[in-house]
């Protein structure tokens, strides 16, 4: 792929930007500091903004997270990282009890960020590749956000700095080195709303982060079998942008859902229910979900590979349901 | 600030010390009369500790009360009647009816309303007054956790940031002996929880929590001290907890001789034996104090119980700022 910045570079910018433009935003997490972040996303902010504003915390979720939660309250933009999406367990009540529920029970916001790098596919094993973006999607109170490329690593966060609501900012690990593209940052962008990255007439198919790629790939090769699917990236996975998946199966007639989480309880569930009921008239075949099988991510890589989703997986199920 | 003197230390003292028993005593019978939804949760014999503690507090300075600390809230401004609308889950209430019995806070006078689990509060107290700090403003949070929370995995992460970052927290540690059912030698491995605090670098001191005049000296000299860049306190308040851990809560295992001895260090009496003693507090002021009050909180339960529920059809749209 062609373009300036990587998607890690992209979110380095925003997060540049945002504190150069904002004396309330600051960063804090684990190695952000003096190491420059696990995945290299902060590399060069505390020389260039101070250890006042880049902060090295210890390994300390819980109660780094609760400070973020105060100082949100208190008027500044937190934006925290987590070393590992898998790690939020730590940290989950300052998350989805504390932030999540302040404004419903307070009217008080919480203008906080976790950035969290998220997903497998490089043998991280059972704690270090897992997508919980399901974990927080059923929590009231929370934006969850799973940027697909890199103009939307940089869009999104600075939306999602800018929002006055708790965000869950799923990074994709697989994603951070592998695509190139432009820098895109506008905060003035609402966090909110799904793209369509593929126009086509047959199938719908809705994606998000690390798996959109997986589904353009299985998409282009269709082309071949007679297939014109349409692709549409989520993007923001709450709120969700109902509307676009809609117009877009009253189209095609067929839709199915490729992510990397496991196609259980999740996005894929929930989309493919409300299609399921909502766009009952429009469908022509049952509604399809692709996603990781229903284990915990092994570390051998063959059996990673077996437990993700592959682009031959996604190509013979959207073939199938192009076919029923 | 101008910390408050001996004689309106006093009066302020014995105020909210009376006020706080008194809605207390309010929910508890509105609670029997199977007029307060869910169960009631009071801090009988800790109110010295919460009113002592909130009374030293600076305008910008912030605390996390828990559930035996109904002194903080009135301290910092919220009314009877408010309390009881709250406890009611009726309108006008500082969260709507949105969550209830002492899950509250009135972020505009000074305090965060605490979530179930303990001590999740300590950390975010802290990030309010580092945050302040950070913006120009000296600030102090005051952080509660009672003996049982100290077990807790948060209290540690908690105490060891803040002594890293020497951050203006003032821990108030309520040792009140009672962990819901568990008396602390089940859940306690050491005598004085406040010795833990050398093993974090940080200060520590421990003070009569039954004895308000003691809990505010102590911890207004930890707030002043914290807000000065001097680093964060871990204050020991030895009480106990009079009553069950909710209104449901029969104490079984409770010995009552135990009960029997501290009821007589009952902290209405102490200050009352003190401010005789000092500032010359006579039977006459204490019955026009005690008349007051009662019909402050008459007022209050009689509007709280007449009071409408909060509108339904609003929730959907507080989820998101």
């Amino acid at each position: 792929m062609t373009g300036q910045v990587t998607y890690v570079e992209a979110i380095r910018q925003a997060l540049r930007q945002a504190l150069a433009d904002d004396p309330r935003v600051l960063v804090l997490g684990e190695d952000v500091g003096r190491g420059g972040g696990a995945f290299r996303a902060t590399e060069g902010l505390q020389d260039e903004f101070g250890p006042e504003r880049v902060v090295d915390t210890p390994i300390s979720e819980s109660a780094f997270t609760g400070v973020a939660v105060g100082y949100a309250l208190a008027g500044l933009r937190p934006v925290v990282e987590f070393q590992f999406a898998d790690f939020l367990t730590s940290g989950m009540n300052a998350i989805v009890n504390t932030a999540a529920k302040m404004h419903f029970r307070h009217r008080t916001p919480v203008p906080l960020v976790i950035r969290a790098p998220a997903a497998g596919g490089f043998a991280g094993g059972p704690f270090h590749s897992q997508s919980p973006e399901a974990w927080f999607l059923r929590t009231p109170g929370l934006k969850v956000a799973c940027p697909a490329t890199t103009e939307d690593a940089g869009a999104l966060l600075a939306a999602a700095i800018a929002d006055p609501n708790p965000v869950l900012f799923f990074e994709q690990k697989s994603l951070y080195t592998r695509i190139r593209g432009e820098f895109v940052y506008d905060p003035a962008a609402p966090l909110a709303g799904a793209v369509v990255r593929r126009s086509g007439r047959d199938v719908t198919v809705v994606s998000y982060g690390a798996a959109l790629h997986l589904a353009a790939e299985a998409c282009g090769r269709l082309e071949s079998d007679g297939v014109d699917a349409e692709l549409i990236d989520l993007r923001v996975l709450c709120p969700l942008d109902w509307e676009t998946v809609a117009r877009s199966v009253a189209k095609t007639s067929r839709c199915i859902v490729v992510q990397e989480d496991y196609a259980e309880y999740g996005v894929a569930a929930e989309i493919t229910s409300r299609v399921a009921s909502e766009c009952f008239s429009d469908l022509d075949a049952p509604v399809g979900r692709v996603g990781a099988r229903f284990w915990p991510i092994p570390f051998s890589p063959p059996l990673e590979e077996q437990t993700l989703p592959s682009v031959d997986r996604v190509r013979e199920a959207i073939l199938a349901l192009a076919a029923f | 600030m101008t910390p408050l003197d001996g004689p309106r230390l006093a009066r302020a003292a014995g105020r909210f010390l009376h006020l706080t028993r008194a809605v207390e005593e309010a929910g508890l019978r509105l609670y029997l009369q199977g007029r307060l939804p869910g169960s009631f949760y009071d801090g009988r014999g800790q109110e010295a500790t919460s009113v002592g503690a909130a009374l030293a507090m600076a305008p910008a300075d912030v605390a996390t009360p828990l559930i035996r600390d109904m002194g903080v809230h009135l301290v910092r401004g919220v009314t009877a009647a408010e309390m009881l609308r709250h406890y009611l889950g009726k309108a006008g209430g500082p969260m709507e009816g949105r969550d209830g019995n002492i899950h509250l806070g009135a972020f505009d006078r000074g305090t965060i309303p605490m979530i179930s689990h303990i001590p999740e509060m300590l950390p975010v107290g802290m990030g309010v007054a580092l945050g302040r700090r950070r913006q120009g403003q000296p600030s102090a949070a005051l952080g509660f956790c009672g003996d049982g929370a100290s077990a807790g995995g948060v209290f540690h992460e908690t105490l060891n940031l803040a002594a890293l970052w020497n951050a203006p927290l003032v821990v108030v540690l309520e040792r009140n002996r009672w962990a819901y059912m568990t008396p602390e030698r089940d859940y306690l491995p050491v005598d004085r929880l406040a010795d833990r605090a050398a093993t974090y670098g940080i200060a520590a001191a421990t003070v009569d929590g039954n004895d308000v005049f003691a809990v505010h000296e102590t911890v207004a000299l930890a707030l002043e001290r914290a807000r000065a860049g001097g680093g964060p306190t871990l204050v020991e308040a030895f009480t106990y907890r009079m009553h069950g851990h909710g209104a449901h809560d029969p104490q079984r295992g409770v010995p009552e001789d135990e009960l029997e001895r501290w009821r007589e260090r009952d902290p209405l009496v102490a200050w009352r034996r003190r401010t005789e003693a000092e500032h010359g507090w006579s039977d006459a002021d204490q019955e026009e104090l005690e008349e007051g009050i009662r019909a402050e909180v008459a007022a209050a339960v009689a509007d709280a119980t007449s009071a409408p529920y909060p509108p339904a059809d609003e929730l959907g749209a507080s989820v998101f700022a």
